[in-house]
């Protein structure tokens, strides 16, 4: 992979309230960078409505619309809309969502906003429960995990929903998948998506130390399992059907994945590889349609 | 220029002479074409405007919400369970004090599904910091509008202007529009106080802990008890420069009235017709229309009902376990006058019943007749 000077810009200041270990806040952290000054951040109701502090205080050197839960592509469609018709041709409206905000509540606005093709980039701030409340399954909780609503006796019985293919399947101009693990990847992403006119989604996988039942300093070492065991690849998504996958993972069991976090201790053998199984099928579901997009497009090009 | 329009169409002239810049709506019967005209004025010229076709009523206050925190004069329009479907932002359009204006066309709630017109779907938003005001006629919905974003963006709070299902919304009347010079400087182009294109470092509608949260209400509060004053000064501004005025409530046929009708909305028109021929019948009826619910006109209310023998208050929505809305809020603020009036509460026209002429006698001569009122409610108009 190509490597990028990541910039040195901070416009996330000491002084924030996240958790020790936040993925969250490097996540943010990485993105501003990649952002620059001249964004406006909206923020539905997610971690991220209290990390960058109570009134009168503010982390985030960008302005800040805190809107309600299910409401982050709406209130992007709102200010794109006003930003438009006020003559303003230079800021960048992003919304960062958690979860929840995005595959459950959130995602009729969603929908709504990337149907009309709102020019805007989503990213989804993916920590895989409701975290804020206190570890709730949502419903990009994987299978089999353990969370308060989901305990060990009875965890989550369904796999997580794909958002990425979702997403891709509104035919918007780009969608991509990030970690912090591979920040030069991260701000690239964000830098293209910031270039495109429409709706962009990035989907940010963003491990949670209390919620994932990992030590602080494990979560840029856990990000990078992720994609090496190929639970969450790195890849783009360009006009709903162009795939190209950025980072080609050396294929570890996903056990090593697994075995790293508390929230998946209760898990036994048998349900372990059953996980590897569900892995290697949706890789080979991936590269079918990056093989196929590829033969495409190909073709187109000739 | 006079023009024969609808009350849907008559907001839409509204919107556009207030030179809103941003619209986020969805359709709902009966406020759909106020979509489309708006939709149609957007297409063709006529109004400078980006409009959202949004997926929801929640969407499009929530979008509607934002584009005003960014500093376009922005505007939505709903009804019924549109209006319901947002009330989450309803609460976030007053405590962020945003200045946005909608209209919602009253209809009421299901079930059972309902398309016709009463007022509950509106009265039931009155505690999310909205200031309510309340159209007679196609005439005072074209009014209304300019006067709404004049008010909310001087107090800083939203404005809901309220027009009745069809009675209103689809029957076209001769309607005065108002020409757009008059308008432009009755209401001047709308620059945000705070916006989100403003300084680096601002966040808008923040956590705020238990030490600073009861000042935000404290000061939303103070809001309303100006928006008083500003309504009242709108109003005769407008007066001045356009020729019509209405005022928080307006006292008709009032000389040597023993007995006063209140009314809201279409329904005030029918009782002026009744009134009248009361008035040359016998003892005169007085009239009284409320054009404003919030911030409710408590101190007029004192003032021109105070001495008052009887009062009938007509009432088209119900709070359920207790009374009419307005019988129960014109209770309350004569619940300390030494010489209290009998307040007699009706409810009726729900659901699109129509209230006739002779249903508003009914009323008149039951409320002459009894001392005092069998109940906190009298039903009018119910099957039994």
């Amino acid at each position: 992979m190509r490597h990028y000077q990541i910039p040195a810009v901070e416009l996330l200041g000491p002084g924030h309230l996240a958790c020790p270990g936040c993925g969250a806040a490097v996540g943010m952290r990485l993105a501003l960078k990649a952002l620059g000054k001249k964004t406006i951040l909206v923020i539905p109701a997610c971690c991220w409505s209290i990390v960058p502090g109570a009134f009168p205080h503010s982390a985030i050197d960008v302005p800040i619309y805190n809107t309600a839960f299910e409401t982050g592509g709406a209130a992007a469609a709102g200010i794109v809309a006003a930003l438009d018709i006020l003559g303003d041709e230079e800021t960048t409206v992003v919304t960062w969502a958690g979860d929840g905000g995005t595959f459950d509540i959130g995602i009729q606005s969603l929908s709504g906003a990337a149907e009309r093709n709102d020019n805007f980039i989503y990213i989804c701030n993916d920590n895989e429960a409701y975290m804020n409340t206190g570890i709730q399954r949502s419903s990009a909780t994987p299978y089999l995990a353990w969370t308060t609503t989901t305990p060990a006796g009875n965890p989550k019985e369904r796999p997580k929903k794909n958002m990425l293919e979702i997403m891709a399947d509104h035919r918007i101009p780009y969608v991509a998948s990030v970690t912090i693990a591979y920040p030069e990847d991260m701000i690239r992403k964000i830098r293209k998506a910031k270039s495109i006119y429409g709706t962009k989604f990035i989907h940010l996988l963003s491990p949670c130390p209390p919620g994932w039942r990992i030590p602080s300093e494990k979560v840029v070492h856990v990000s990078r399992l992720a994609v090496r065991a190929r639970v969450f690849p790195l890849l783009e998504i360009e006009d709903g059907e162009r795939y190209t996958v950025n980072v080609h993972p050396d294929a570890i069991p996903v056990r090593e994945y697994l075995k790293a976090q508390g929230r998946f201790s209760h898990l036994t053998e048998e349900q372990i590889d059953e996980i590897q199984s569900n892995v290697d099928r949706e890789w080979r579901r991936l590269l079918k349609r990056t093989q196929f997009s590829s033969a495409v497009f190909d073709v187109a090009r000739r | 220029m006079k023009k024969v329009i609808t009350g849907n169409e008559a907001v839409a002239y509204g919107v556009a002479l207030s030179r809103v810049q941003m619209i986020a709506a969805y359709p709902i019967t009966p406020q759909t074409t106020i979509v489309e005209e708006l939709s149609q004025m957007c297409a063709d010229g006529r109004l400078k405007a980006r409009f959202i076709k949004v997926e929801s009523e929640h969407s499009a206050m929530a979008s509607v919400l934002a584009s005003c925190t960014a500093g376009a004069r922005s505007f939505t329009a709903t009804s019924s369970h549109g209006l319901a479907l947002m009330h989450e932002m309803l609460h976030w359009a007053a405590g962020a004090r945003l200045p946005v204006v909608m209209v919602n066309v009253n209809r009421a709630m299901g079930p059972p599904w309902n398309i016709w017109n009463d007022q509950t779907d509106s009265l039931s938003q009155r505690d999310t910091g909205w200031i309510q005001l309340y159209c007679e006629n196609n005439q005072e919905v074209v009014d209304t509008i300019p006067q709404a974003y004049r008010i909310a963006e001087t107090v800083r709070l939203p404005v809901m202007v309220v027009l009745d299902a069809f009675v209103l919304s689809h029957t076209a009347e001769a309607t005065e529009i108002p020409e757009a010079e008059r308008i432009d400087e009755f209401l001047p182009p709308f620059h945000g106080r705070f916006t989100l294109t403003g300084r680096q470092h601002q966040s808008f509608n923040p956590i705020a802990t238990p030490d600073y949260y009861m000042e935000f209400r404290h000061k939303m509060q103070e809001a309303m008890d100006q928006a008083k004053e500003v309504v009242r000064d709108a109003d005769e501004r407008y007066e001045r420069l356009v020729g019509r005025g209405y005022g928080m409530i307006e006292k008709y046929n009032w000389d040597g009235a023993d007995t006063v009708l209140v009314t809201s909305g279409a329904v005030t028109g029918t009782s002026r017709f009744v009134t009248d021929e009361l008035c040359r019948e016998g003892p005169p009826v007085g009239l009284l229309k409320m054009k404003m619910f919030r911030p409710f006109p408590v101190e007029q209310i004192r003032e021109v009902l105070g001495g008052v023998p009887k009062v009938a208050v007509l009432d088209r929505g119900l709070s359920f376990g207790h009374s009419g809305f307005f019988a129960g809020e014109i209770r309350s603020a004569l619940c300390r006058e030494k010489e209290r009036p009998e307040i007699f509460g009706f409810v009726t026209g729900l659901g699109g019943r129509d209230v006739t002429p002779g249903m508003i006698r009914e009323m008149i001569r039951y409320t002459r007749e009894k001392d005092r009122p069998e109940g906190d409610i009298i039903w009018v108009g119910l099957k039994r």
